[in-house]
């Protein structure tokens, strides 16, 4: 592939004023994703990760450096609709139903009433959650709540799906399956991701991209191109070159903490 | 996420109609009313005592228990009177007295409940309206909210009368200057309630928002507004209340002819004690009647909106 990146971030940098002093949140922070791919980042809290993907959707200015998402600023991307950002928690709404959530954005952005059903039905299918669309959010166990978020994500077609350690609030079983869930999604969409997380098995086994961060300040310390095929079963995780891959994000992380 | 507090609580007969909680807040609320009847009777004895033992010593009488008990029940001007004949005097001038009559307290009640309603809705709109500027705008947020606080630590009573006067020298009597009392009370539980609900939407929910590029029009109607709902039924319950105390206190200064207000005035002029204590009791059986139906609407509303499991 020989296209633009998606996503470029070219020495950004990102300082919060403090009572204490200046938060060096993010400090030149390079870094391209290309198109399809599955980018995660990983790093102990404070390390900016959170923060880089803010300031990819817009939510947060950076205070240096640039920043391009689809070939535009990143305010120019958000206007255009150009992503999808999943929470940690799923923010339903509790008075809109399953449907009803996934509609939200859609009413929002103009769609016609039958193009709306059409898509609420399709997103439901896609996070396995067809037939749940009249049930209300409380209905729902914590995992299908951010599988519904998820699709809520995916209704309007952005190509960009920026998640927040999305998984993060739930038990590992039901984790596991939602990473699987999650890759063959990511197969059928052809959707580049971001993701944050602090689980390394879970960045291993979902990225081809790995992008391990350390703290104060917040920077790249480490970019692993993972050698995993793409067909991945859950197994894969016993296999050496699994093992492999998470020992280096390991040291990586190791390496950003030896100075403190 | 679901249940937050303000959809807890609530009232016995409005929770679980016919369920296990009406059944289970039965007796203890029939325990209160009645150690409550058991005080008072026993109060009445005691307060009312002073004029039997007057009586008696004037008539040469001698009082023993049982005439004691006898006579401080059934006094005609007592200090405090008994709850049987406040009953009896509800009674028979609810049941008792065509509805038109001057002396029926229906008549009364509605002339004050006509005002209470008036102001309520008055100042469920100007509330909800400042609410809304104060949410919206930096400044209404800086400069109104002080002044809506500052009105309310004037004393109502102080005021009432200077609103009467200045709406009747510019040729408004009647109903409204009551119902402007009402409002001056009732607007206020409704800003702070609704400040409240429309900020209750956290920031992770406002950035999601954001990320779709909503409108501050599209974030009000969508989030905001039904975020706040929880909130504003809690505020009406206040509000409503507040209300009814307005009109009556509007009653007062003006020597109006109408109203639960001016039973007790007119009672307070002529040592009528029971003729008060029946107003007050149906002003608060008013108010216990107003507050259950929001508290049935409420429970209503956010049935439908899926807010209360």
């Amino acid at each position: 592939m020989t296209s633009a990146p998606v996503i470029s971030a070219k020495s950004l940098s990102l300082t919060f004023e403090t009572n204490d002093g200046p938060v060096h949140a993010l400090k030149d922070v390079s870094l391209d994703i290309e198109k399809g791919d599955f980018v995660s980042f990983i790093g102990p809290s404070g390390c900016g990760k959170t923060t880089f993907l803010r300031c990819m959707a817009d939510l947060e200015q950076p205070t240096g450096g640039s920043m391009t998402v689809n070939g535009v600023s990143a305010a120019d991307a958000r206007m255009a609709r150009a992503y999808g950002y999943v929470f940690q928690a799923a923010g339903l709404y509790p008075w809109r139903t399953i449907g009803g959530n996934i509609r939200l954005p859609l009413e929002i952005m103009g769609y016609s009433k039958a193009d709306q059903a059409a898509r609420v039905a399709r997103v439901l299918e896609l996070v396995e959650l067809s037939g749940f669309e009249n049930k209300f959010p409380w209905q729902l166990s914590g995992g299908m709540q951010q599988r519904a978020s998820i699709a809520r994500a995916l209704a309007f077609d952005a190509d960009i799906l920026l998640m927040d350690e999305p998984f993060g609030a739930l038990d590992e079983i039901v984790r596991d399956h939602l990473n699987e869930q999650l890759l063959r999604l990511w197969a059928r969409t052809e959707k580049t991701i971001a993701f944050v997380t602090h689980s390394i098995p879970e960045a291993v086994y979902l990225s081809t991209k790995i992008v391990v961060m350390s703290p104060r300040p917040g920077r790249i310390t480490d970019v692993i191109e993972s050698t995993l095929p793409k067909e991945r079963p859950l197994e894969i995780r016993e296999t050496p070159e699994f093992l492999e891959i998470a020992h280096r994000v390991r040291e990586g992380l190791r390496a950003g903490h030896a100075d403190d | 996420m679901q249940g937050q507090p303000a959809l807890r609580g609530g009232y016995f007969w409005a929770r679980e109609a016919g369920g296990r909680v009406v059944r289970q807040s039965f007796f203890p609320v029939l325990t209160v009313v009645g150690l409550l009847l058991v005080i008072w009777y026993a109060a009445a004895v005691w307060l009312n005592a002073d004029w039997t033992y007057d009586k008696a010593t004037r008539s040469g009488e001698v009082v023993t228990t049982t005439s004691l008990i006898q006579d401080t029940w059934a006094q005609k001007k007592p200090k405090l009177p008994a709850p049987h004949q406040v009953a009896a005097e509800i009674w028979s001038t609810t049941v008792g007295k065509n509805i038109t009559s001057k002396r029926s307290l229906i008549y009364h009640s509605w002339v004050t409940l006509s005002a209470t309603l008036l102001g309520f809705g008055l100042g469920t709109v100007l509330g909800t309206l400042l609410a809304v500027g104060i949410v919206f705008n930096r400044t209404m947020d800086m400069s109104v909210m002080p002044w809506v606080i500052a009105s309310q630590t004037i004393p109502i009573l102080a005021i009432a009368p200077m609103i009467i006067v200045v709406l009747n020298a510019v040729g408004i009597s009647g109903l409204l200057p009551k119902a402007m009392i009402s409002m001056y009370l009732s607007f206020f539980p409704v800003v702070v309630g609704m400040v409240k609900g429309l900020r209750s939407p956290d920031q992770m929910q406002l950035d999601q928002m954001r990320t779709w590029h909503a409108s501050a029009a599209q974030t009000f109607w969508r989030l905001r507004l039904p975020a706040s709902m929880p909130y504003f039924f809690t505020s009406l319950k206040i509000a409503m209340a507040a209300s009814l105390v307005g009109a009556i206190v509007g009653e007062l200064p003006t020597g109006a002819v109408a109203g639960l207000g001016a039973r007790l005035l007119a009672g307070s002029y002529y040592g009528q004690t029971i003729q008060i204590w029946s107003a007050l009791i149906m002003a608060a059986a008013l108010a216990a009647l107003l507050v259950g139906i929001i508290g049935l609407i409420q429970r209503a509303t956010l049935k439908r909106m899926g807010m209360a499991q």
